[in-house]
């Protein structure tokens, strides 16, 4: 992709932004304050580094469900280590960080050794960690209070946490590992035709596998996030994350097909998803009503870029990538 | 004997070239016309118009006096008109009874009849000789013979007029083959006829009233099939107007680039065993299905050997090539048969695609890659191959056959790959593009690689190359070179692994297909 039309893509997904922001402001006449604005950027780290993660595994094609219980896992594990371990804050994170790259890279290890589509793995996975999340943490909420909010507290001078800044140094990074190294090129090639790839002699599963214990990693992550805004470590966190990371990412207008995607505009489509849910709840909408207006929005995101694509002439099928079988080697003729 | 069941006049029928011209076609009730012609000739599109797979352009179909020019399977199917198709179209994970006759299941309110459905498979298998053959088996138990015999089943279950054989026998054992035909003896008598498309010449003298030659597109001559032989078939297949003999380039053979031995992989490849050498285009002909593609594809590492080792130049010791990384570790490259699909990344621009194999060597330090160095390989290259588009940024899926295919060797060579594999390195694109590719190999001759092309054309193959090896059935049967080979001497050997009686010979399955899981 040209650099004129990506930058045209994050215009779109940028006036799209503002115009939710406009309209809420419109609604509800206390939308648009610092207050509101503060607390939105609060709410987004956690969901802004694991979509920067889902952003690179669809683009190979996969998809990973596990997120959100990876983060009530490392969340526990956190929790545990900080208050019944006496760990100091370095050690335990970055055990939960660790935790969260181990998970993950088992989801890569498993998919692509056994080649099971990531998508049942991940489901098992999904199970599995919310089950260790509870075991670990005997199913209690700890309270870890003042040992880990600092990271969630606006800073102040700029107005936003040391979190949130993190989240955004994560988006740049990915954003320039995608499209700047070898790495990223690697993976959109993947994504684009993996038969191609393993018969340009290049063996795909290292990379593969790196993908998804980096969004393990990422997970990781986002539970500290988490954890800190809470002040508290819940073995409940980030139940449903999965889905609102892959709709922000399908938002941001990546392809569930793989081989395009980029991880800026997965962040304005975190941006977005979460100026919805917020909005809408000052609206006084209730959660069922905010459930069933952010689920419309997705299938239209998805539904627009389908259409944008077929004119374009590339893809012309609905399916991702992770709902169909393997070509039959036979039949390569 | 008044109105023919089947009578084909003037039709045609063009994809980007014409494929059928002018094809007229007798069938009479109770009659096995057999259809013989080469690779390409036009067989298999006579057979998709029949069935409803795709309409003709031109020309006058007439089934029982009647205009027929069906639109669908199923409308083809409602005429009567049936084809068991050379690939198994069995479905694994449902049971024989289901597979014979799962488009039209007997059920009550769609609840499925099992015990009436095994009971008419029964009667269906019998006819086959499969009468041992619990209807209830999931068909992917089965043999590859044995599901064929399925689907003739299932084809002789229907209320059948015309039925349509294209290489029936291909996995079938000589007890089944007589069984078939026996079969096929018994339709006769029902006054149903049979259009029966094969390469094995034996059994079209043993089966068919009449024989049709095709050649391009054309029906070149129809004999009654006890009086032709074998021999006049292959001359007529070939044909006498094209140019008998022509050279090679003429060019002085290098040293020895690549030396493969005893190459065994599957039941397609069967001993396979030849040199080439540096400066030097070696054609492989044969059938489809002779087992050309998958002896490139084995020895690039796509497929696993069984046995057989690959030397390198004059080495002694043999490669060890398990993937395809390895392979391009020792400087192989191969340029697919089907480059959509295992050759190019079609969303990417022209620059991913040719610097797809050589990242490491565009990257800088800690691998960020140098977009300008990219750039500047894609230019030279884009220069060297003559490669026609806007930019090395362009899309590939918006460039042309011939230069999508020039993407996919651009790859090879910016990484000096010393050996090259080319599988039909022209198929589907058009005169002007074709003519491209031939330059480019005689260009990449001259700089001393080493290449292996397959190609279905003969014409082709005797243009380019220096050497053409002749693949029937699995194994190498001949091998030809300039001022030798003629085209009728060619076919002559890619037949001769299907022709005589010897059934170990025919490991190999012609034409493609799954196999089965």
């Amino acid at each position: 992709m040209t650099r004129f039309k990506r930058f045209g893509e994050y215009a779109a997904l940028l006036v799209i932004w503002v115009g939710l922001l406009l309209l809420f402001g419109a609604l509800s006449e206390n939308f648009l304050t610092a207050l509101t604005l503060g607390a939105l950027a609060n709410r987004v780290p956690t969901l802004m580094v694991i979509a920067a993660g889902m952003t690179l595994v669809l683009i190979i094609g996969g998809i990973d469900l596990s997120v959100g219980s990876v983060v009530g896992l490392a969340g526990a594990v956190l929790g545990v280590a900080l208050i019944d371990w006496h760990l100091p804050l370095w050690a335990a994170a970055g055990l939960s960080l660790g935790l969260g790259a181990l998970v993950g890279g088992a989801n890569g290890l498993l998919s692509v050794r056994l080649g099971v589509p990531s998508f049942i793995v991940t489901l098992g996975m999904l199970e599995i960690a919310r089950g260790l999340a509870y075991l670990v943490a005997h199913s209690q909420t700890k309270y870890i209070g003042a040992g880990v909010e600092g990271l969630s507290r606006p800073m102040t001078g700029i107005g936003v946490s040391p979190a949130f800044c993190v989240a955004m140094m994560v988006v740049a990074a990915t954003q320039t590992a995608l499209s700047r190294t070898m790495f990223g090129r690697y993976l959109i090639a993947i994504g684009s035709n993996e038969p191609a790839v393993r018969l340009a002699g290049i063996n795909p599963s290292p990379a593969k596998i790196a993908v998804f214990a980096l969004l393990g990693f990422l997970s990781g992550l986002g539970a500290l996030f988490y954890t800190s805004r809470l002040g508290a470590s819940d073995p409940n966190a980030g139940v449903g994350l999965e889905l609102s990371a892959i709709a922000a990412v399908v938002i941001g207008g990546t392809s569930l097909m793989g081989g395009r995607g980029s991880v800026v505009s997965s962040f304005f489509g975190v941006l977005i998803i979460t100026t919805l849910e917020s909005g809408l709840a000052q609206m006084g909408a209730t959660e069922p009503t905010k459930r069933v207006v952010t689920g419309g929005v997705i299938i239209i995101a998805v539904v627009l870029d389908a259409w944008r694509h077929r004119m374009s002439g590339q893809g012309f099928s609905l399916l991702p990538r992770f709902c169909a079988g393997t070509r039959d080697k036979a039949s390569a003729r | 004997m008044t109105t023919p069941l089947l009578n084909v006049t003037g039709l045609h029928k063009s994809y980007n070239v014409p494929v059928l011209s002018d094809f007229s076609f007798e069938l009479l009730h109770g009659e096995v016309h057999a259809l013989v012609g080469s690779n390409g000739a036009g067989k298999s599109t006579f057979a998709r118009i029949l069935c409803g797979l795709t309409p003709a352009n031109q020309g006058e179909i007439q089934l029982e006096g009647r205009a027929y020019a069906p639109l669908t399977k199923r409308e083809a199917e409602h005429a009567g008109v049936i084809m068991v198709m050379q690939e198994l179209n069995v479905i694994g994970t449902l049971t024989v009874a289901e597979n014979i006759f799962l488009s039209r299941l007997p059920n009550r309110v769609g609840f499925v009849r099992f015990g009436e459905l095994n009971e008419m498979a029964r009667g269906a298998l019998t006819r086959v000789g499969l009468s041992g053959l619990d209807p209830a088996t999931p068909a992917a138990r089965l043999g590859v013979g044995q599901q064929q015999l399925v689907e003739i089943a299932g084809a002789l279950a229907q209320n059948c007029r015309l039925l349509i054989l294209d290489e029936p026998t291909a996995a079938l054992t000589d007890p089944e083959i007589d069984r078939l035909f026996d079969n096929i003896r018994k339709l006769q008598s029902d006054g149903v006829g049979v259009i029966y498309v094969s390469h094995r010449m034996d059994e079209i003298r043993r089966i068919a009233n009449r024989t049709t030659v095709l050649r391009d597109g054309r029906r070149i001559a129809t004999h009654n099939a006890a009086e032709v032989t074998p021999a006049e078939l292959v001359r007529e297949m070939v044909g006498h107007d094209l140019p008998e003999r022509k050279r090679g380039a003429g060019r002085e053979a290098g040293e020895v680039a690549l030396r493969v031995r005893g190459l065994c992989a599957g039941e397609r490849v069967q001993e396979v065993t030849f040199d080439v050498h540096a400066g030097e285009i070696l054609g492989l002909a044969g059938l489809i299905g002779s087992g050309r593609t998958e002896t490139l594809r084995a020895i690039f590492g796509a497929d696993p050997k069984d046995r057989g080792e690959i030397f390198l130049g004059s080495a002694t010791e043999p490669v060890k090539i398990r993937q395809p990384s390895d392979a391009v570790r020792a400087g192989i490259g191969m340029v697919p048969e089907d480059r959509k699909l295992d050759g190019l990344l079609l969303g990417q621009s022209i620059r991913v695609n040719t610097t797809l194999a050589t990242l490491k060597r565009h990257v800088r330090g800690g691998g960020w890659l140098d977009f300008r160095k990219e750039g500047q390989t894609t230019e030279s290259l884009r220069t060297r191959l003559a490669l026609h588009c806007a930019s090395g940024e362009q899309t590939v899926s918006e460039l042309s056959g011939g230069n999508q295919q020039k993407v996919v060797v651009a790859r090879w060579l910016a990484r000096d790959c010393r050996v090259l594999l080319f599988d039909e390195p022209t198929r589907g694109i058009d005169v002007a593009a074709k003519d491209m590719i031939y330059q480019l190999l005689r260009d990449l001759a001259g700089e001393r690689k080493a290449m292996v092309m397959v190609s279905s054309e003969l014409t082709e193959l005797m243009a380019l190359c220096d050497r053409i090896l002749v693949m029937s059935a699995g194994r190498v049967v001949a091998e030809f070179l300039p001022g030798q080979w003629s085209q009728e001497a060619i076919t002559h050997a890619a037949f001769s692994g299907y022709l005589s009686d010897s059934r170990e010979v025919r490991n190999g399955r012609p034409e493609g297909g799954s196999a089965p899981a």
